[in-house]
């Protein structure tokens, strides 16, 4: 039943935007991210739209499987839209006994949702095209100048890796746990929300006592292999910078560049 | 150095182990004056019971648990020198009973390279070191599939290959082969084998399936900590009785033929496989078919 989870939803594939440097991108993305929340104006959003359509086109995902991500943040979508439209003051639009709708309102909300689709359809092209371990190198080297302040920035890398190394194997012993406690009797459907949520401690407890030995084991697996931290550490798979980065780089600038340009105009001309 | 002693990987002296674990019996004496050496190339099996004291014996082999007493040597290093430590972990590869607890990466190739990752080979020669490991386990094909996909048996060869790539002197299995199911222990057997004819890997194999030690150059049984016995699988397994008596079996073609010769037929015990068995039993039968 869990075996199909793909967890941070990898698309393997060779595109453009695949064969990208992982730290190009999860820089990309946080400029992304950062150039959403500075837009001012629907021209703004609409650079925005072509550059990310542009950037799944370039990463042969099809559309549909990009927009499911959506799917998750709708409701959430659907009740900042409602506040902002119903609890902006300004120029009134609508009034309808105690419902106001403002000219602002109007807008914040089309800004909100606009905001809330590209944060998610950003960061899922970033998660689609990298496969995990591309992502925990990129964070590795880009966390690594801030050791010097203290921060662990290969164990963080380790430890992301080993949790993304182990869900399937959590996955598969929880599915064995509620079989084995199902065979015993265990029922875990019926009842009411407190029924069923102390119905889940005895899969719970087992899964906690085998996580638990399997990272004794892991351990005792890593020291016989010569691990110790960090320091000295070669890699099999450098991160190299390629030609394909350059223009990603050129890409993003051109971006921003026009989203400031956009930004000014708002400033001159009100659309 | 004299060739003699070069010949020795392992040096185990006189060595003693206490656990202090105290709820039962207040820390147990689990290995008592043992001393063992290990020769260069040979597959030596270690037989015993749970509680034998095999698998802290193997422990002592890389420094995991250091002697209260007696010493360990690995190349004339000394297991108790902390300042030695990764050295002798280098050396003396260990592969562990449960393949999913052995594997750190989430892509086979990223988990065999993590040992010589570790020891800061330079990247030239950790692809060297991968493809090699990996040929010697005969999983070149799988090198880009996650683990969790595999069969037990294959995430045990890749566990193997894991230790290869740190071009160790001696390959340890704390029972590589008890959570596998029979097609899954073939397949290691074939590539420890492999390994040890072809590659000429010093093995030491922890197990209590008989079939698997029989297979071995040498056999060491041990018993309360204590080694009992030791010699080729023929001499070891030829003593049927002694072995029974410490609650082991021997393997079923060495078991009927001791049966027939507790049944007053003249048959030898020193009979190891099912053809050896089958090929004793056609002479005689033959033999008896002449005489009438």
């Amino acid at each position: 039943m869990f075996k199909d989870i793909t967890l941070g939803q990898y698309f393997p594939g060779h595109s453009f935007i695949h064969r990208l440097d992982p730290r190009t991108k999860i820089l990309a993305v946080i400029i992304y991210i950062t150039s959403i929340f500075c837009i001012k104006s629907f021209l703004g959003y609409a650079v925005l739209a072509a550059f990310t359509v542009l950037c799944v086109l370039s990463s042969k995902i099809p559309f549909k499987f990009v927009l499911k991500g959506l799917k998750p943040i709708m409701i959430f979508v659907i009740i900042t839209a409602i506040f902002n439209l119903f609890l902006t003051d300004g120029k009134i639009l609508v009034r309808w006994s105690f419902i106001t709708i403002t000219y602002e309102g109007v807008r914040l909300a089309i800004f909100m949702v606009l905001r809330l689709f590209f944060l998610v359809l950003g960061t899922s092209i970033l998660t689609l095209t990298t496969s995990p371990i591309a992502l925990t190198d990129g964070i590795e080297y880009l966390l690594s100048p801030l050791k010097k302040v203290g921060v662990p920035a290969h164990e963080l890398a380790m430890m992301m890796t080993i949790a993304l190394r182990f869900v399937p194997t959590l996955l598969e012993e929880t599915d064995k746990i509620i079989k084995a406690q199902t065979a015993r009797g265990a029922d875990f459907e019926s009842g009411n929300l407190i029924n069923r949520a102390k119905a889940m401690i005895p899969i719970l407890i087992p899964l906690f006592i085998s996580a638990f030995r399997r990272a004794d084991d892991l351990a005792v697996a890593m020291e016989c292999r010569c691990y110790r931290g960090g320091e000295n550490r070669t890699r099999l798979r450098e991160l190299k910078m390629k030609k394909g980065d350059v223009f990603g780089w050129f890409a993003l600038v051109c971006l921003v560049g026009l989203i400031v340009l956009a930004n000014v105009a708002y400033g001159r001309i009100n659309i | 150095m004299d060739g003699k002693t070069n010949n020795i990987v392992v040096d185990i002296k006189n060595v003693e182990f206490l656990y202090e674990d105290t709820e039962e019996t207040g820390g147990s004496r689990v290995l008592k004056d043992v001393s063992l050496q290990v020769r260069r190339g040979e597959f030596l099996a270690v037989l015993g019971h749970n509680g034998s004291g095999k698998s802290t014996l193997a422990k002592h082999l890389n420094a995991i648990l250091i002697p209260e007493k007696g010493k360990v040597m690995v190349e004339g290093l000394d297991t108790s020198d902390e300042s030695l430590l990764f050295d002798i972990r280098q050396r003396v590869g260990m592969v562990f009973q449960n393949p999913d607890n052995q594997l750190v990466a989430t892509i086979v190739e990223e988990d065999v390279a993590f040992a010589p990752e570790n020891l800061g080979v330079p990247q030239k020669e950790i692809r060297e070191r991968v493809d090699y490991a990996l040929d010697a386990v005969n999983m070149t094909e799988y090198k880009d599939h996650a683990p969790h996909m595999l069969s037990g048996g294959q995430k045990q060869r890749i566990a193997i290959a894991g230790v290869l790539a740190m071009k160790p002197d001696v390959l340890v299995m704390d029972e590589p082969t008890a959570m596998l199911d029979p097609a899954g222990r073939r397949e290691i057997m074939e590539t420890v084998k492999k390994l040890n004819r072809e590659e000429g890997m010093t093995v030491v194999m922890i197990t209590h399936f008989m079939e698997e030690a029989a297979q071995a150059d040498r056999v060491v049984v041990m018993d309360h900590g204590k080694i009992l016995m030791e010699g080729t699988p023929r001499e070891v397994f030829s003593r049927v009785d002694e072995i029974k008596k410490i609650g082991l079996d021997v393997p079923q073609a060495t078991e009927l033929m001791y049966l027939l010769k507790k049944s007053g037929l003249n048959f030898e015990t020193d009979i190891l496989s099912a053809d050896e068995c089958v090929n004793v039993i056609k002479d005689v039968y033959n033999a008896a078919k002449e005489a009438l």
